[in-house]
């Protein structure tokens, strides 16, 4: 299927950026599903990764984000980011290695990305992609100022934005379970506890 | 307390003391000789109106019901597949509705040939159906801070797992009929309900066993379970299944959504945390008699329940009925099968004594699912999620059975 198989290199070049060369791939087995359009790959492919890819271009300020964020957001997070009900969005850095942790986007999220692509994608939760790319990277704006990440007048864009380094960047570790060896030397055992 | 019937232990418990320690129930009068029509035949069967069974639904002041969960009621279950009506949900942003004639999953990134199937195409693709477990990593969440109280039961601490026989199309299948490319390490799942939820799994699984399904337990997925399609990853956290599957994207990295970083990790004493925490490490948990139930006197009782791992296969059950002084093998019922439920049973002899009593399970790769204090011990208390601790329950000399877990 000749043109099926040039529509499909076009669109991998168009939406990878990567030479038609290495794309001598083996053909399809069953022949079953058709190509996407570029249109229609494009409404769906969302999502934005640490290094920036899938930002649209697009501007704001975290003075412009309270904006939309007195408007949109405080009602379930609260003026400052701190009250609720929903999740605390700000504050609570140095907190998580204490016995009450509180993880916000400024004490734990480690990407600024992902906080574009949240808002981007599922905010406000019962009008999700509702706001404009530029009201994203000025909702994100604000609350990296609410958590000191970035100056009220700074702007985010496509650019500045993959550029923030989030405090808690280094804070996570792989897997290493499984971390519980049954039983456990008496040494580790906590005290007056059963087993 | 649940709407679930209770009465169940009482009355097997009474006909078994009747028959075997002859004591003091009463015999029921027999029933009038059946002489009504019944009902006619009819398009979709219901259950009993006398069967009253439900799903818990998780509620606090805070959290909206869409963004909620709701548990199995493991103690009113047998065997091992969960009826689909009763699978445990989490959501969120509520379960959308979904036309299965317009719904298309579209994979593409590193891929030489982007697809887009639609579920009649998926369809006429070779299927394979496989029975595994789903368990939310937060399942047994209360456990972390305290074991919860004494009045939880065990849907309540651990009905975030259901098991269900599931049928659709290896992901391994439709990445070659998309070509992958060798360079994609990360797949992206990304479903249609209003949060688009997302997460990031890493391709080795995706190439070894997961499936993309349609169906559960022998019709079409529930709503809940994510009509018309989901993504299985076996053995691994609820939350990596992703419900309402829309895209599939090949990649070289993974996304770090906010569910792969602000949610399902596993925050440590030292205050790093562990990330992409997949696999759901054995667990068993005795589900009758258990927490809420009451003996009806001394005499013989079967415990049973269920034990799972996700990275295998269940070896033993062992089952404790003095605080875990000593453990004797559980009879496991056949077909135990990897990544499922594998249902257990043992004949217990209850003297009419307090005792404490559990079940601790092994799986195929030499790991024994250990007790709530060690996990502490090594995880602290906040990190939320995997809780694979043993559970105890108390059995008082009046036949009340009670939470026993305390850490």
């Amino acid at each position: 299927m000749p043109t099926v198989r040039s529509v499909a290199i076009a669109l991998f070049v168009v939406t990878q950026g990567i030479s038609p060369a290495i794309t001598a791939a083996q053909s399809p087995t069953y022949g079953v599903g058709r190509a996407p359009t570029p249109s229609e790959l494009k409404a769906i492919d969302i999502d934005v990764t640490p290094d920036g890819k899938g930002l649209p271009r697009g501007r704001g300020t975290a003075v412009e984000g309270k904006e939309v964020y007195t408007h949109r957001c405080e009602t379930c997070h609260g003026p400052t980011g701190k009250e609720g009900p929903q999740d605390v969005v700000a504050g609570g850095q140095g907190s998580l290695a204490s016995p009450a942790p509180q993880k916000t986007v400024g004490s734990y999220w480690p990407y600024a990305t992902t906080l574009w692509d949240y808002i981007n994608r599922a905010m406000p939760f019962e009008h999700p992609s509702t706001l404009t790319a530029d009201e994203v990277y000025a909702t994100t704006a604000y609350l990296l100022f609410l958590n000191g990440i970035v100056g009220e007048r700074e702007e985010l864009n496509e650019t500045t934005l993959p550029a923030i380094k989030m405090p808690n960047r280094s804070g996570f570790t792989p897997d290493p379970r499984p971390d519980v060896r049954t039983p456990l030397k008496k040494k580790d055992r906590p005290p007056n506890e059963n087993w | 307390m649940t709407t679930r019937s209770r009465r169940w232990f009482l009355r097997l418990g009474a006909a078994w003391s009747a028959a075997l320690v002859a004591c003091r129930s009463k015999t029921a009068p027999p029933g009038a000789e059946p002489r009504a029509l019944g009902a006619p035949v009819s398009a979709y069967g219901s259950r009993s109106r006398f069967d009253k069974a439900a799903r818990r639904v998780f509620t606090n002041t805070r959290v909206p019901l869409e963004e909620a969960a709701s548990g199995t009621p493991l103690h009113d279950n047998y065997g091992i597949i969960t009826p689909s009506s009763l699978h445990f949900e989490r959501h969120h942003s509520g379960v959308p509705e979904i036309d299965p004639a317009t719904h298309t999953l579209t994979i593409h990134g590193l891929v030489d040939r982007p697809l887009v199937f639609t579920i009649d195409e998926l369809k006429r693709l070779p299927s394979v159906s496989r029975i595994h477990f789903l368990e939310c990593s937060g399942n047994s969440l209360s456990q972390w801070r305290g074991g919860g109280s004494p009045g939880f039961d065990v849907q309540q601490i651990h009905g975030l797992t259901s098991c269900s026989e599931w049928t659709g199309v290896p992901v391994s299948l439709l990445l070659r009929e998309c070509a992958v490319d060798p360079r994609a390490t990360w797949m992206l799942a990304e479903g249609a309900d209003a949060c688009k939820m997302t997460r990031s799994i890493p391709m080795t699984k995706v190439m070894d066993d997961a499936l993309v399904v349609y169906a559960q337990n022998g019709e079409p997925l529930r709503p809940e379970q994510g009509y018309p399609l989901r993504l299985l990853l076996p053995g691994w956290e609820g939350n990596s299944n992703v419900k309402w599957l829309r895209r599939l994207k090949a990649m070289d990295q993974p996304a770090m959504s906010r569910e792969e970083t602000s949610k399902y990790t596993d925050l440590m004493p030292d205050g790093t945390a562990r990330q992409f925490t997949f696999d759901m490490e054995a667990k068993s948990i005795i589900t009758r008699p258990s927490g809420g139930d009451t003996l009806s006197g001394p005499g013989l009782y079967e415990i049973t329940g269920v034990a799972w791992s996700g990275r295998g296969t269940i070896a033993r059950v062992e089952i404790t009925i003095d605080d875990g002084a000593t453990w004797t093998p559980a009879e496991l019922q056949t077909p135990v099968l990897p990544r499922a439920h594998t249902r257990f049973r043992w004949r217990w002899q209850w003297d009419g004594r307090d005792a404490v009593i559990a079940s601790r399970c092994t799986d195929d790769t030499g790991y024994t699912q250990p007790p709530l204090a060690d996990l502490i011990a090594i995880r602290g208390r906040n990190s939320m999620y995997h809780n694979n601790g043993i559970q105890m329950w108390k059995v008082a000399a009046d036949g009340t059975i009670t939470n026993a877990n305390r850490a």
